[in-house]
C-alpha cells in the first residue's frame, strides 16, 4: 500500500531539515580548522621597499595558492570587481581580467599562463603560488626575485646579506655584520645558536655552510624555508648573543665553562657582573626544567606586557598605543633574560586581550619566581619601577592569602627586586625611580612582583619603540634579576 | 460622493501622520535625555562661602613624581562633608590652572564626599575626571595620593578611603591605578 504524505508530516520534514542544517552551520566553522591542517602553517614572506609582511599560503587541489589582493594590497592601489566567475582587478594603472577555472588571465592587455587554475572564493581571487615570479614583474613593472622552495619574495631588493668575523680570542666571538638593522628570533640550546629571520630580507652569505679554524665556534650555516630564513652557529661550548651598533651587528660570544665545577662554588650569580654565567647560559629552552647540576634551580620569569587586545592603555601617540609598545618590550625582556639563563613565560605573546584577574591567575599557577609588568607612558623620562601599594602585613588567613593582598608577604623581596632594577638602571645612566602604586594585578601575585613603566628618554617618544632604547632597559632589567637570582625561588 | 476606498486612504494616511508626530516627539525627548550627562561635565556645586581658612594641600608634581605640601587660603563651610568637598575642588583648582605641575581636565570635578563613621571616606568623582585623566601609572597614582592625602590631613578621623566615578566602583581611574578597593591612608602615606 502506498504511503500517504500529510502536510504536517511534511511540515516536520521541513523543520527537521532546517534544524539539521543549522547544527551543522553551528558545528562547521569549528570543525573547518581540522579540515584544513596546514592552512595555518604555510606562508609567503614578501619583502619591498613599501612594506614588508606575510601572507598565508593555502592550499587547493594539491597546489598552493595566495590571495591575489592580499599580495597586491600593501604595495600599491588596487580595485577589484568581482560577479563570482569573473574578477577584473586595477592595480595603479594596470587593468587585468581573471575568469576562474581558466588557468589564463589578460593582464595590461597581455595574455598570462598561470600553469594553474586561477580561483575564485568569496569574490577572492586565489593565484598559483608558483606564478608569482612571472605575475608580479607585470603589475609592478619592477623585477621580482621569488624564491620558490623557501617561500620568500623580493621586490625591487636585493636582500640583507651577512659577514662573519670570527674574533680568535678567548672567549672566542663571531660578529655577524648586516647591512640593515636586524631583528631576529634568538634561541639556544647545548652547542648552538639559532636565529630565525621572520621579517629580515636576510639572504645567504654566499655560501650555505661555514667552517671556522677554532676549536670553540666551528661552524655556521645558512638556510630558508617557509617564508623565514635561519643561521645557524654551532660550538662545543654554550653559545650567547647579544646586538651592538644599532642592532647591525650580532656578537655571538662562547662562554667557557670551567672543565670540572666543585660543589663549593655553584654557579647560582650574585652579581649583576656574573649575567654572562655559562651555567646560566647553557639552558636556554623555554620551561622551567631544571638542569643536571643540583645547585643551580632554573627560575622562571614571568613576563606580562600590560594591556592587550581591545584594551589599548595609554595613548602614545595618535597612531602609537601602550599595548603594542609593551608587547615589544616584552619580547626583547625574554630574549635577554633567556640568553642569562631564565626561563621566560610572556603572558602575552599576541594582541590578545588578557583580563587582569587572568594575567595574575596565569602568573601564580606557573609558581614562577619573579613577575614582571612592562607598562610605557607618554610623559616624564627614563623609567619608574613600582611596587604593590600594600601594607607588607597583610591579612593572615592562614594558608589562605587574601586576592586583593595575595603579595603582601613577598612585598620586602618585590622591593629588593625594584632596587636592584633602578641601580642597574642608574648604572646605565636611565633616569629612574623607584615607588608604589596600587596597580593590579601585582596585589593578586604571591611571588616577587614589579612593574616598569617606560617613559620617553632624550629622543622623546620614538625612544619608546626605538630597539636600542629597549634594549638597554631590557638589559638593566634582566642583568637586576640576575642580581637576586639566589633570593627568587619555586614558590611554595 | 467621495469613493470609499479614497475615504479608506486618506484616512490611513492621517493616522500615519499623527503617529509620525508622536514617534518624532518622542525622539526629540530621547535626543534631550542623551544630551544631559554632558552637564555632569560642569561643576555640580557652586562656589563655597564662608570665614576663610588657612589650609595644606598635597599637590602633585609630574615631573618630580612626589607630592608637595601647599598652602592655600579657601573659605570652607561649617559641615564635615561640604569642608572636605571644598577642599578637593580647591585642590583641582590649582591642577586646572594653566601650566599646573600635573595637570587635570578642565571639567573634572568633585562629584560629592561622603563621611562614613568610622574613619571611611567616599570620594565620588565625575565621569569626565576619570575619562578624561591622563593614562600612565605615575599621573594617576598621583592623583589619587593627592586626593587621599589632602582628605586625610585636613579631615581628622579618615583611615580609608574609596574612589566612585559618577556613583559607581570602577576598576581603574584611566587604565591603571586600581579603584577596585579602598585606599589605606597610613600605607598612602608610607610610600611618599
Amino acid at each position: 500500500m502506498p504511503s500517504i504524505t500529510t502536510p504536517t508530516t511534511l511540515t516536520k520534514k521541513a523543520l527537521a531539515i532546517l534544524l539539521a542544517t543549522l547544527m551543522l552551520l553551528s558545528v562547521a566553522p569549528s570543525a573547518l580548522p581540522s579540515a584544513l591542517p596546514f592552512a595555518d602553517d604555510k606562508h609567503v614572506s614578501v619583502y619591498s621597499p613599501v612594506a614588508t609582511y606575510t601572507l598565508p599560503v593555502l592550499d587547493r587541489a594539491g597546489r598552493e595558492y595566495v590571495g591575489l589582493l592580499e599580495l597586491l594590497e600593501p604595495l600599491g592601489r588596487v580595485s577589484t570587481q568581482s560577479d563570482g566567475r569573473r574578477l577584473r582587478l586595477r592595480y595603479d594603472t594596470v587593468d587585468a581580467d581573471f575568469v576562474a577555472g581558466k588557468t589564463r588571465a589578460k593582464i595590461h592587455g597581455r595574455d598570462f599562463d598561470f600553469g594553474a587554475p586561477f580561483l575564485i572564493e568569496n569574490s577572492r581571487g586565489l593565484v598559483p603560488l608558483s606564478s608569482l615570479g612571472a605575475l608580479l614583474p607585470l603589475f609592478l613593472g619592477t623585477p621580482v626575485n621569488f624564491r620558490e622552495s623557501a617561500r620568500r619574495l623580493f621586490i625591487g631588493i636585493a636582500g640583507i646579506q651577512p659577514s662573519f668575523r670570527l674574533d680568535a680570542g678567548n672567549p672566542p666571538r663571531l660578529l655577524l655584520n648586516f647591512s640593515a638593522p636586524v631583528n631576529p628570533t634568538i634561541s639556544t640550546e647545548p652547542g648552538q645558536l639559532r636565529m630565525v629571520f621572520k621579517r629580515d630580507p636576510v639572504v645567504s652569505p654566499g655560501s650555505q655552510s661555514i667552517s671556522f679554524d677554532n676549536k670553540v665556534i666551528t661552524h655556521a650555516s645558512y638556510s630558508e624555508d617557509n617564508g623565514n630564513a635561519e643561521l645557524d652557529v654551532t660550538a662545543n661550548q654554550p653559545l650567547m648573543a647579544s646586538f651592538s651598533n644599532d642592532r647591525r651587528t650580532i656578537v655571538i660570544s662562547a662562554v667557557m665553562v670551567p672543565v670540572q665545577q666543585t660543589p663549593a662554588a655553584p654557579s647560582v650569580v650574585g652579581t649583576g657582573a656574573g649575567s654572562q654565567n655559562p651555567a646560566q647560559a647553557r639552558p636556554a629552552a623555554n620551561s622551567a626544567a631544571g638542569n643536571n647540576n643540583n645547585n643551580v634551580h632554573r627560575v622562571l620569569v614571568a613576563v606580562d606586557p600590560a594591556h592587550g587586545g581591545e584594551e589599548r592603555g595609554a595613548a602614545l601617540t595618535d597612531t602609537l598605543a601602550e599595548k603594542d609598545v609593551t608587547l615589544g618590550f616584552a619580547r626583547l625582556l625574554r630574549h635577554e633574560l633567556e640568553i642569562r639563563g631564565f626561563a621566560v613565560a610572556l603572558l602575552r605573546d599576541s594582541d590578545a586581550t588578557s583580563t587582569l584577574d587572568q594575567r595574575a591567575a596565569a602568573a601564580n599557577v606557573s609558581r614562577a619566581g619573579i613577575y614582571i609588568s612592562l607598562h610605557a607612558v607618554s610623559q616624564g623620562s627614563g623609567a619608574q619601577v613600582y611596587t604593590a601599594l600594600l601594607p607588607v602585613e597583610g591579612t593572615s588567613n592562614g594558608v589562605f592569602r587574601t586576592w586583593n593582598a595575595a603579595q603582601a608577604p613577598a612585598l620586602p623581596l618585590s622591593r629588593i627586586v625594584s632596587a636592584a632594577i633602578v641601580a642597574e638602571m642608574q648604572k646605565r645612566e636611565f633616569p629612574v625611580r623607584a615607588s608604589s602604586a596600587s596597580l593590579r594585578p601585582l596585589n593578586n601575585v604571591f611571588m616577587p612582583a614589579v612593574a616598569v613603566e617606560l617613559a620617553p628618554g632624550t629622543e622623546g617618544i620614538a625612544d619608546l619603540t626605538s630597539p636600542n632604547y629597549q634594549q638597554r632597559a631590557a638589559s638593566a632589567i634582566a642583568d637586576a634579576v640576575v642580581s637576586v637570582r639566589d633570593q627568587l625561588g619555586v614558590q611554595p | 460622493m467621495i469613493p470609499r476606498h479614497l475615504l479608506i486612504g486618506v484616512a490611513a494616511l492621517l493616522v500615519l501622520v499623527v503617529a509620525m508626530g508622536i514617534y518624532l516627539r518622542q525622539m526629540r525627548r530621547q535626543a534631550k535625555e542623551l544630551e544631559s550627562p554632558a552637564a555632569s561635565a560642569l561643576p555640580v556645586a557652586p562656589p563655597a562661602s564662608g570665614p576663610t581658612e588657612t589650609v595644606t594641600l598635597y599637590v602633585a608634581d609630574d615631573a618630580a613624581g612626589v607630592l608637595r605640601p601647599r598652602s592655600a587660603q579657601i573659605p570652607l563651610p561649617g559641615g564635615r562633608q561640604q569642608r572636605a568637598e571644598e577642599l578637593l575642588r580647591a585642590l583641582l583648582r590649582i591642577y586646572q590652572q594653566p601650566g599646573a605641575p600635573h595637570p587635570l581636565p578642565p571639567a573634572a570635578d568633585i562629584r560629592a564626599i561622603y563621611l562614613v563613621d568610622p574613619g571611611a571616606a567616599v570620594i565620588d568623582l565625575n565621569a569626565a575626571f576619570a575619562d578624561q585623566h591622563r593614562s600612565g601609572i605615575l599621573s594617576e597614582q598621583l592623583t589619587v595620593n593627592s586626593l587621599v592625602e589632602t582628605l586625610a590631613l585636613n579631615v581628622p578621623g579618615i583611615q580609608r578611603v574609596n574612589i566612585l566615578v559618577e556613583g559607581q566602583t570602577r576598576d581603574t581611574l584611566a587604565g591603571h591605578a586600581d579603584l577596585s578597593d579602598s585606599f589605606d591612608v597610613t600605607t598612602i602615606e608610607g610610600s611618599q
